[in-house]
């Protein structure tokens, strides 16, 4: 394999210095490499993870597949991603969870991870086969019915219990369906002005502080996916200071999506359902806390919940489209504009909660790791000082709801690095293959 | 009063989607105009005006309610305009066609106006930004096809809340300084919410009379009072004064078995307009109503009778305030 050398970068956005690798490891140096990139001001980042993404393949492939889905990934600055289950079939067997993982391995630009579903069928009423899909060859550590809640409490207990025998953490979708039924946009003025039925946030927080009680009674591991609320981010803290001393093994993770960061409920005002989301989009308050506590900590990491849905499925009023937008390309400048340009997080934090809290959530061992001599050469290169402007059409996934059409990004990925093989350079993805190197799992 | 002679009427609306996006002026005007079709039919033995000769009324419900689709086909009829009727059972709606493809059909067929009726809050919306995205060849460069909002799910009923504001206009003279008292479901009615921002343009006073559950959460930020018992709100409040009109909401079937509160019967004796609390109302106190009301329920059919109801009277207001609405649409400036 080859040997290159990254020359005046800055990684973490530090002093500039040139990076070796060699057979898709980082090292101290290399004589006579076979390529020089000159990578003068670009800030290296280790490789980002996505604890978050709707691939759609098998069963939504006019929105986007794990080819498209893969490449909007590696542009966005990811080497790896988390392909939620609630695909058509949904990912609740060894069989579906091994399609997709086997999908991501030949197309190669990122490490496609499947989520298993917690439940049969997303139905909250049966646990899904978790043992034998976390024996499968696509390893599955993260569980999750996304999309929807596990709403009844003794199924959430029981799967809880049962993943902690695997080393595994189930992802919950915070959300008493009891008290959203019929919701459109978050529940305040702006919905009660549009006549929009309202999405009591009450949903999110209380299953939440359940499920943290839950998890710490049987010494589990739960993570919070998409927290929306400044009160959700309270019930985190809580949990982790007062149910803290609860039951070894016991830990509770949180992630906040970039269109939680940057974007209010304000945005229903033209009823355009490009803004329709689940959770929907709080007010600035909300916003104002969730970066505050992806800051100090509180809640761990950034997750897109890139949702790609075909043009009918936005293209229509608002209360007949499906929620979710697009996130992978956008992700890294929106926690830019939002917690390095307000001096909340500098790149450091950025790693830290784009690419080393996830990998830890999700057990990575070949993720998230210091940009230092011996470990994967996983990694992106971005510019600061490149700004760019959104549109829909232009991104490489298959669909186009973006929120962000028409806005300028602050940041760009130039170039981004899987175990040694570009899969991105300047801005382009690079010839897919199989992957090189083996794919660690756990 | 400039309809007869059909001068220059330009109020700056190209569609007609809510009423809190009215003006003042506009308002105003509209309620004008309205008055001016009413004298300008009086008497006449044909009532039909030559106004929108040769424009084209569609209207498009996604749900059924005669009564409002009847009254704009009657005032487009009495202008004169060609009106055709187009609703969800009877066309391509029901085998799946999205509402866009609809709508462009309905523009590119030769519609200057669609009338929109839909369950889905901002559909109207949704259905103006699509046709004022692309251009229609038979209106010209310049041309657009209008949009009224004729009731989007629990938003607004804009034209509803201009033949509120015409009939108390003529029943108190004024609207300005009244006191309104809207009772009942606030939280799912679109007639409220256009209300509640007319009236308040208007100068009018507006308390909202519901139990907690039937408004909505953040109610707090309109232009208006809030009070839960009907009684307390009859009998004057703080502001200084009895209401001069009460406004009664339809209480839907639907709700009652939702949980939203105990039982129909319960509803009717705290928040219903009884003969008795009807009695308490100052002499000049007029009783409205949105209809179809169910009586018994959210009114006793002896207020419902009274000369003091202006029901019947708002059904008339409403076809002269939707003529005063295509009028102001369509004939706008350029009207020879």
């Amino acid at each position: 394999m080859s040997t290159i050398r990254i020359r005046n970068v800055r990684p973490y956005g530090e002093d500039p210095t040139d990076l070796y690798v060699r057979d898709g490891v980082l090292v101290d140096t290399v004589d006579d490499p076979d390529e020089t990139v000159d990578a003068d001001g670009l800030v290296a980042l280790p490789g980002l993870v996505d604890l978050h993404t709707h691939l759609r393949e098998p069963g939504g492939e006019e929105a986007e597949t794990v080819a498209t889905g893969s490449a909007a990934a590696a542009l966005g600055g990811y080497t790896a991603v988390f392909a939620m289950p609630n695909t058509d079939p949904v990912a609740d067997s060894p069989v579906v969870v091994e399609h997709v993982w086997r999908r991501g391995r030949e197309v190669g630009l990122v490490d496609v991870h499947p989520v298993g579903a917690v439940t049969v069928g997303l139905e909250g009423s049966k646990l899904a086969e978790m043992g034998m899909m976390a024996a499968s060859p696509a390893g599955v550590r993260v569980f999750s019915d996304d999309g929807r809640c596990v709403n009844d409490p003794l199924i959430m207990r029981r799967a809880l219990e049962y993943a902690r025998a695997l080393d595994a953490v189930v992802a919950q979708h915070a959300e008493d369906h009891r008290l959203t039924v019929g919701a459109q946009a978050h529940e305040g003025p702006v919905a009660a002005r549009l006549g929009l039925a309202g999405w009591d946030p009450t949903a999110e927080e209380s299953i939440i502080a359940r499920d943290a009680m839950l998890a710490a009674a049987a010494g589990a591991r739960l993570h919070v996916c998409h927290l929306s609320t400044a009160r959700s981010a309270e019930i985190v803290r809580w949990a982790r200071g007062t149910l803290g001393g609860a039951r070894s093994g016991f830990r509770v993770s949180a992630e906040v999506t970039p269109h939680h960061l940057l974007l209010t409920d304000t945005a229903a005002e033209d009823y355009d359902p490009v803004h329709k989301v689940n959770p929907p989009l709080r007010p600035s308050a909300d916003t104002e806390a969730l970066r505050r506590a992806l800051a100090d900590g509180t809640v761990d990491c950034v997750a897109t919940d890139h949702a790609p849905h075909a043009v009918e499925a936005k293209d229509c009023e608002w209360s007949a489209a499906r929620p979710g937008m697009l996130g992978l390309q956008t992700a890294l400048p929106v926690v830019v504009t939002t917690m390095v340009a307000t001096g909340l997080l500098d790149w450091r934090g950025v790693a830290r909660v784009c690419s080393e809290a996830p990998a830890r959530v999700a057990g990575l061992a070949d993720q998230g790791r210091p940009l230092s001599p011996g470990e994967p050469a996983t990694l992106t290169l971005v510019d600061p000082e490149a700004a760019w402007t959104v549109r829909g059409a232009a991104l490489a996934s298959l669909a186009a709801n973006t929120p962000y059409e028409g806005m300028e990004m602050p940041v760009s990925v130039v170039h981004t690095m899987l175990r040694g093989r570009w899969t991105v350079q300047d801005g382009a993805v690079q010839e897919s293959g199989e992957v090189q190197g083996e794919v660690q799992d756990v | 009063m400039t309809v007869a002679d059909g001068t220059s009427t330009g109020i700056g609306l190209r569609h007609l989607l809510s009423t809190e996006a009215l003006r003042r002026d506009q308002a105003e005007a509209l309620l004008d105009t309205a008055a001016g079709m009413e004298q300008a039919l009086t008497g006449r033995a044909v009532r039909k005006l030559p106004t929108l000769r040769g424009r084209t009324v569609v209207t498009l419900f996604y749900e059924n309610s005669t009564r409002t689709r009847v009254s704009f086909e009657v005032a487009g009829k009495w202008m004169s305009a060609d009106t055709i009727n187009v609703s969800a059972s009877a066309s391509s709606v029901s085998k799946g066609e999205s509402l866009r493809d609809t709508a462009a059909t309905l523009g590119a067929a030769g519609a200057d106006c669609l009338i929109v009726r839909h369950p889905a809050s901002g559909a109207p919306h949704r259905i103006a930004a699509w046709l004022d995205r692309v251009g229609h060849s038979h209106l010209g460069a310049e041309g657009h096809v209008a949009v009224v909002n004729a009731g989007d799910g629990t938003h607004e009923h804009p034209t509803q809340a201009l033949l509120d504001a015409a009939t108390l206009r003529a029943r108190l003279g004024r609207v300005e300084g009244a006191h309104v008292a809207i009772v009942g479901d606030v939280l799912h009615s679109r007639v409220a919410r256009s209300n509640a921002h007319l009236l308040a343009t208007l100068g009018a006073r507006v308390t909202l009379v519901s139990p907690p559950t039937l408004l909505p959460v953040g109610v707090e930020s309109w232009p208006v009072a809030v009070s839960h018992d009907l009684d307390a709100t009859l009998g004057g409040d703080a502001a200084g004064g009895a209401p001069d009109a009460v406004m009664m909401l339809r209480v839907q079937a639907e709700r009652m078995h939702g949980g939203f509160f105990p039982s129909a019967r319960e509803y009717a004796i705290r928040f219903g307009l009884s003969q008795a609390r009807a009695d308490r109302l100052a002499d000049h106190a007029v009783v409205l109503h949105p209809g179809p009301a169910v009586r018994g329920m959210e009114i006793a059919s002896s207020v419902a009778d009274s000369s003091r109801a202006a029901i019947t009277e708002q059904v008339t207001a409403g076809v002269h305030v939707r003529m005063a609405v295509l009028y102001h649409l369509l004939a706008g400036e350029d009207v020879a």
